[in-house]
């Protein structure tokens, strides 16, 4: 006896829904296994959980402000993925974004009415987050890099500059050594609308529908569309593969980098250690459990800041370590990950005896 | 020799995929000490039967027996143990890997740290003894295709190969090298070893082989001594039938030269000459067919066409204006449509709606587009139209198009090629895997476009399908046209003979 | 100077020991066609239980075990998922890191006794002491090189091992082939799903070794994120040393160098260049993968394995 996997002649429509409700559930179910091998009730814990992030207006706005730049770097991924460019690199492109708005905010408003500070600090940081991602994008049409390794590596080129700086020249002389730049002039923070949660909550979900937009109902989405599904079919059709893979990566490199201008202008009001801790990683896991939907993508990462912020309130509350985010996440994703084949493929189990004389099983 | 009992016979082979019968019921018997040649047409069956034999297929019905014992085949492991080894038409080398490393890999009595000198000294002694001439010590990207296959063949006799099978094998050598290795295969027959190989070569068949066995959609045609038949009669029974029926076309008058030719070259993906010269007109209106045997610059051919491939010399004239190494967009910009032969490959994006999937040429212009903003509704209009007019069998436009038919998914390529063709249709194998009412409605929709003044280049592996829909029939043989025969005075023997190499 | 040079290569020895068993265990992995990037959750994640088990059992011997198996059954969901599920390994191996960091951060607060309140944190456990080698540890500059812990003596003959097993073995000739073609692997017979497995999981317990070697001599104890980032670097590394397990020891001399380097310019009271000097490694590594793209369209002969990331399945229509 054997088993196989054979080619649905249909998507499974009901694995489309079937495997993520059954990812979560099993995730859940893992998870309550662990906490009742350590002595907590996974009940409580879960509710704990739920309550530390939706279950009152405050944290609900603590739940938003980690999702904005989950959003935000999971849209650049997402638009990457959609290629088949494994952009890996959002982490970096958010650094430098960050650092791009961080030398706007501090050394431009001599030279501009301060009103044009932010703006400018966004732009900046775009093009920076561009910049960075337009790197191992020319490296792939170019050269044929490998995306994977080159995203990686500029990651820690970026963080390490950013550490740099704040450790270096930039270093607040007055924050009695503590590692950061000095905070930003008030008119280069970015407005706050709900507790810590600021504008960049907006542009967030704008660009999730611009870019939702832009592959349904655009010419240039329609044909990163094709070129993402079959490069082969793209050039014969005459569609410019090179430089549209480019093109994609710097917007996708501009989505990360303004996550990083919205941490230093709407969150910390300077550089400083603890603007890179995973969020450029994280948003791989949002795009990926968005199935690469910019709309999904949105509630995904609420629903991943929410075990986030809900682990550090279980933390509190519970002295439940808060990485029982982490440990939920991972949870979900092998489950996840097993089951995407079930909507392509479905299970044969081929019994040896009714099979012809020399289709025996080989031994795997 | 009759007498002699075979070292190999198969039984009643028969191997089916989703959608076709590779081989129906095929028996094979091959002697010690005799070439065998398997002759028959793209898609006859023959590489199936022989990846059958090599364990790479499993077969869905019959028995091998080796030496008269019935034998169970489920990897290229059990095959190798029975002697049973296999040249591959892409050859399996390790391109990284050095020439001796490449030939012990995978054995299964290899010592846990083999002596790569011992190693090295067998293979030069083996090399010497049957002419292969190769350093075991070099890295295949190093060697030319010639020596490669040298390789392989050495690999096959190292581990003690008595049954050598070889797909197309001279395909991709120089004369100079086909001629060595004739002398290589009579070496080794004579020292007792069978070889069976896969062709669609006359002249191989007839200096290589003792007998030949000819398929035909997957059956067993004949069973020949090779000296007892001769070329006509092979080629016939290798087209399958011996009257081309025709249809009554009415006599027309084309229009101006839409593609012309003069002297175009290319090389393949190796580096090899694809295309050595090849010259040819379409008129507008004027259906050209081109017919051989897969792998003689078909591809290349198509690919200088499209602007997919560049090329090493002569002119392509496209409505009187040089075409030759543009971009794909120029040339779809002056009106060229294309059916690309692999259609699942180049034709469609699988995981697109069927919609998208028929604009994908026309998505660029108005009314579809408006400012770089596409129509939805115009879009799904268009596609419902086609979809009726083509009579593309999809639940909805929404589906997605990799799970269309194969008929339908051709459907859809032809419907989105037709609809923006401007005056001239690349068509390579448009009706190849299609059931007879799609294959007939494909055939008619050219016939309409041609008389509607579009010229069409038609490469088909079908000679009735060229005799039926081209008036003119090119033969394609190794990168150069061996003839132009008007389908009027085109036959299957006239055909045969000029697909296989030889001058008529 | 040669007091300088010998401190230098005292640290880099007990830097690069950790970096060297996770960069081998990962360059097996990539020689078989699968990229793990889940260095960095595996290694977190035995370090996190062998020190408790060196913390409950004193037994170092047992606790390097529990690494190699925690490692191997990382590994071994990995292989699953993408040689079985044919998932993304991209993806699948960053959920490996992400899981590893957040189950280890969670024992590292759960498994420590009762009086700790769960931590492991702050608790001391056995480690494994340097062992001076007579004569040889007093000799002048090299002498750090005999003064090591058993795994950094293990290190001088894994690398060779190492490169003897890929390149001179049955099995390593098998393991090349699968990662460089497993197409022609497995028409030459070999069980390229098998050999997969097998190399996923060996490799997976390397980096598990690696991970001990932290949390029970580099920095004994337990520390939320001890690895600071090396399951990267590792990734790194194994560029840096173009796939060959000999060369693995110059890329963890360069990282581990620039470490002590670092030391002493920040023990001397210069911060700046030492960022720059961090990021030269992932400088060098790009330019290493440029050229060797590069290189590779000139030449077969250097380079990835052509078949990296990338599921098989035998070509039945």
């Amino acid at each position: 006896m054997r088993i196989v996997f054979e080619k649905r002649k249909t998507l499974s429509r009901k694995a489309i829904f079937l495997v993520p409700l059954a990812s979560f559930l099993i995730s859940l179910l893992l998870t309550a296994m662990l906490l009742a091998i350590f002595n907590a009730n996974p009940f409580i814990t879960f509710a704990a959980m739920f309550k530390g992030a939706f279950g009152s207006w405050s944290n609900f706005t603590e739940t938003l402000v980690k999702a904005i730049p989950l959003m935000l770097t999971g849209l650049g991924v997402l638009i990457a993925f959609r290629l088949k460019f494994w952009n890996i690199g959002a982490e970096g492109q958010l650094a430098f974004g960050g650092i791009a708005a961080t030398w706007v905010a501090l050394f431009w408003s001599p030279f501009l009415p301060s009103w044009m500070v932010l703006p400018a600090a966004i732009m900046i940081g775009m093009l920076a987050g561009a910049f960075w991602a337009g790197i191992p994008a020319l490296l792939k049409v170019r050269l044929k890099v490998d995306e994977v390794l080159t995203t990686l590596m500029l990651n820690y080129v970026a963080i390490l500059f950013a550490e740099h700086l704040y450790y270096g020249p930039w270093r607040d002389p007055k924050g009695f050594g503590f590692p950061g730049t000095p905070p930003f002039p008030e008119f280069a923070w970015l407005p706050r609308i709900a507790g810590r949660a600021h504008l960049g909550l907006i542009f967030a979900l704008v660009l999730a529908v611009l870019i939702w937009f832009m592959f349904k109902r655009t010419r240039w989405g329609f044909e990163l569309e094709v070129i993402g599904n079959n490069p082969s079919t793209a050039q014969t059709q005459g569609i410019k593969i090179a430089a549209n893979i480019f093109m994609a990566l710097l917007l996708a490199g501009a989505l990360s980098g303004l996550a990083g201008v919205c941490e230093v202008t709407g969150i910390s009001r300077r550089l400083q250690q603890g603007l890179t801790i995973g969020y450029g990683y994280t948003a791989i896991i949002v795009a990926w459990l968005a199935q690469l939907n910019p709309i999904a993508a949105i509630f995904v990462a609420v629903l991943i800041a929410a075990l986030l912020v809900g682990g550090d309130q279980v933390q509190m509350m519970m002295k439940l370590p808060a990485a029982m985010g982490l440990v939920l996440q991972g949870m979900l994703l092998f489950p996840m990950l097993a089951g995407s084949l079930f909507t392509e493929y479905k299970l044969r189990i081929i019994r040896s005896k009714t099979a012809g004389p020399l289709s025996l099983a080989r031994d795997n | 020799m009759e007498t002699k009992t075979p070292i190999l016979e198969m039984k009643g082979i028969t191997k089916r995929f989703p959608n076709v019968v590779a081989n129906d019921h095929v028996d094979l018997e091959l002697y010690p000490g005799e070439v065998l040649a398997l002759l028959g047409e793209n898609g006859a069956g023959k590489s199936s039967l022989m990846n059958v034999l090599a364990g790479l297929y499993r077969a869905d019905e019959g028995e091998i027996f080796i030496r008269g014992k019935r034998v169970e085949i489920n990897s290229p492991r059990d095959a190798m143990l029975l002697g049973i080894g296999m040249v591959h038409q892409n050859f399996m080398l390790v391109d990284t890997m050095t020439v001796a490393e490449n030939i012990i890999m995978g054995m299964s009595d290899l010592p846990f740290i083999p002596d790569m000198e011992d190693v090295s000294k067998r293979i030069r002694e083996l090399s010497k003894q049957y002419n292969l001439q190769v350093d075991p010590l070099s890295y295949i990207w190093q060697l030319s295709v010639g020596e490669q296959q040298r390789v392989e063949i050495l690999k096959l006799i190292y581990r003690g190969a008595e049954i050598l099978i070889l797909d197309e094998p001279t395909a991709v050598l120089t004369p100079r090298e086909s001629k060595e290795l004739s002398g290589v295969i009579h070496h080794m027959t004579q020292e007792g070893k069978s070889a069976i190989f896969i062709t669609h070569k006359m002249e191989e068949v007839i200096t290589f082989s003792d007998w030949v066995r000819v398929l035909h959609k997957g059956r067993l045609v004949t069973v020949k001594k090779t000296r007892e038949t001769h070329p006509q009669e092979l080629a016939r029974l290798m087209v399958g039938r011996d009257v081309l029926f025709r249809l009554e076309k009415k006599a027309r008058n084309f229009g101006d030269v839409a593609l012309e030719l003069k002297d175009v070259r290319a090389l393949d993906d190796k580096g090899l000459p694809a295309l050595k010269g090849i010259t040819l007109n379409i008129r507008s209106g004027e259906i050209l067919g081109i017919a051989g045997v897969a792998g003689n610059g078909q591809t290349q051919l198509v690919e200088v066409l499209t602007g997919l491939r560049k090329t090493t010399g002569g002119t392509i004239r496209i409505f009187d204006e040089e075409k030759a190494n543009k971009s794909p967009l120029e040339i779809i910009n002056t009106g060229v449509s294309h059916i690309p032969a692999d259609r699942i490959a180049r034709g469609i994006a699988g995981d697109m709606s069927v919609a998208n999937n028929l604009v994908m040429k026309c998505y660029r212009k108005p009314p579809l587009v408006k400012k770089g903003v596409l129509h939805p509704s115009r879009i799904l209009d268009l596609a419902h139209r086609m979809i009726d007019l083509f009579r593309i069998d999809t639940p909805t436009p929404q589906t997605h198009a990799k799970f269309l038919s194969g008929g339908n998914i051709q459907k859809t390529i032809l419907a989105r090629e037709l609809d923006a063709c401007r005056g001239l249709l690349i068509a390579a194998y448009p009706s190849r895997g299609l059931d007879v009412g799609a294959t007939e409605f494909v055939r008619n929709q050219m016939i309409a476009q041609s008389q509607a003044g579009t010229a069409i280049l038609l490469i088909s592996e079908d000679l009735e399908e060229l005799v039926t829909v081209a008036d003119k029939i090119a033969v394609l043989f190794e990168g150069r046209i061996m003839g132009i025969v008007p389908s009027s005075e085109a036959d299957t023997e006239k055909l045969g003979m000029l697909m296989t190499g030889v001058k008529v | 100077m040669t007091e300088l040079i010998a401190s230098l290569l005292a640290i880099t020895l007990r830097a690069g020991t950790s970096l060297i068993y996770a960069t081998i265990g990962e360059i097996y992995t990539e020689r078989s066609g699968i990229l793990n990037l889940g260095v960095e959750g595996m290694m977190l994640m035995s370090a996190v239980t062998s020190f408790a088990t060196v913390y409950y059992t004193a037994n170092l011997f047992l606790a390097i075990l529990v690494a190699m198996l925690v490692g191997g059954t990382l590994a071994g969901i990995h292989a699953f998922l993408s040689v079985s599920m044919r998932a993304n390994q991209v993806v699948s191996g960053l959920s490996i890191t992400l899981f590893g960091s957040g189950m280890a951060s969670f024992l590292g607060q759960r498994l420590g006794p009762q009086s700790n309140s769960g931590y492991l944190v702050g608790l001391v456990g056995s480690k494994f002491e340097p062992i001076a080698i007579p004569l040889f540890s007093n000799l002048p500059v090299i002498g750090a090189v005999f003064k090591q812990d058993i795994l950094t003596y293990f290190v001088y003959l894994l690398l060779p091992l190492a490169w003897f097993y890929l390149y001179r073995t049955r099995n390593g000739l098998n393991l090349r082939a699968v990662g460089e073609n497993p197409q022609t692997a497995d028409a030459m017979g070999i069980n390229v799903a098998k050999v997969r497995y097998i190399y996923t999981i060996l490799g997976g317990m390397l980096v598990g070794i690696g991970g001990a070697h932290l949390s029970l001599s580099y920095a004994p104890g337990w520390t939320e994120n001890i690895t600071g980032g090396r399951g990267w670097i590792v990734i790194a590394l194994v560029i840096f040393s173009m796939w060959n397990p000999a060369r693995a020891v110059w890329g963890a001399i360069l990282f581990g160098g620039i470490n002590a380097v670092q030391f002493r310019l920040q023990a001397s009271g210069t911060t700046i260049p030492a960022s720059y000097l961090n990021m030269l490694p992932y400088l060098a590594t790009i330019s290493v993968l440029v050229v060797l793209t590069w290189w590779e369209t000139l030449s077969k002969r250097v380079g990835a394995p052509s078949a990296l990331a990338k599921s098989y399945m035998r070509e039945e229509k």
